[in-house]
């Protein structure tokens, strides 16, 4: 297990999770430079992603859909704000409709990810969710906790066919 | 009182209750018990008439309620919004142990790397 903290405040709307990993920042950042490799870990199992557009630039987008298991497609994007590769990555994540524009840009969380070597070697990432209002998390989390539930669900029965 | 949903005005005076650090305190004060204003007020380095303003703030996004005790008027936290915004961040908490987990065993799976 890597995941080293989770704290969440209620009052402040925010989630800041840290994980610490045997690799170096070069190699973490590739989790989110390359879309293939993107694609392995943001969506749940149940509901894999597909990253479309991928452009990790100050200014540009990031868009994706995922695959739930009766064929649904909700559709996400990152607007980019911050990049300082193999460091930091700042961006508004929202859901989107079919044209990749986000379905409303006022209920947008930000995420910002801060990769720091480990004392010793190893990296630790710092993963911030923010919120600017509880209606803003409401949304997200509709839309991304019927996935999460089925993900932990699956994983689950994964442990138990073993 | 169970808090569901907000509609759009009552998120924005929730919002706006919350970005103050004064406010914030105040609403951690209400919800461990019941003070008087003037009790309140005292804790902070301002006014009562500034602390009541912060309060009536509280009042107005729900965060915070007034009950009268004979001559004295105490302010009594709502932890049921705040309760519905951790109940929120603990969902999203799984969410992101899972995708954490998957970048540990991606990167157990491929620790040099190589962008494909």
């Amino acid at each position: 297990m890597s995941i080293t903290s989770m704290v969440t405040d209620p009052e402040r709307l925010t989630l800041t999770a840290t994980a610490e990993y045997d690799v170096t920042a070069e190699r973490a950042w590739q989790l989110w430079d390359d879309p293939r490799q993107l694609e392995r870990w943001w969506g749940p199992p149940a509901y894999p992603a597909t990253v479309v557009d991928h452009d990790l630039r100050a200014g540009g987008k990031v868009t994706y859909f995922m695959t739930g298991p009766s064929g649904d497609q909700p559709r996400g994007v990152w607007d980019v704000d911050e990049v300082v590769a193999p460091r930091r990555l700042v961006v508004r994540h929202g859901f989107a409709d079919d044209s990749g524009e986000p379905v409303n840009p006022a209920l947008t969380a930000r995420i910002q990810v801060d990769i720091a070597d480990r004392e010793g070697g190893g990296v630790v990432v710092t993963i911030t969710n923010s919120f600017g209002s509880i209606e803003a998390m409401e949304q997200l989390m509709a839309m991304q906790m019927e996935e999460g539930l089925r993900g932990a669900m699956s994983q689950i029965d994964d442990i138990l066919a073993a | 009182m169970v808090v569901d949903q907000f509609s759009d005005a009552e998120v924005d005076r929730v919002f706006h209750a919350l970005a103050d650090a004064t406010r914030r305190d105040l609403v951690r004060r209400s919800v461990t018990g019941e003070h008087s204003v003037s009790d309140l007020a005292r804790r902070y380095p301002m006014s009562v008439t500034a602390v009541q303003k912060h309060v009536a703030v509280l009042e107005e996004a729900g965060l915070v309620e007034k009950r009268r005790h004979g001559r004295e008027q105490r302010v009594v936290g709502r932890p049921d919004v705040l309760r519905r915004a951790q109940q929120l961040l603990d969902e999203l908490q799984q969410l992101w142990h899972g995708r954490l987990d998957r970048i540990g065993e991606l990167l157990d799976e491929d620790p040099q790397g190589g962008t494909s």
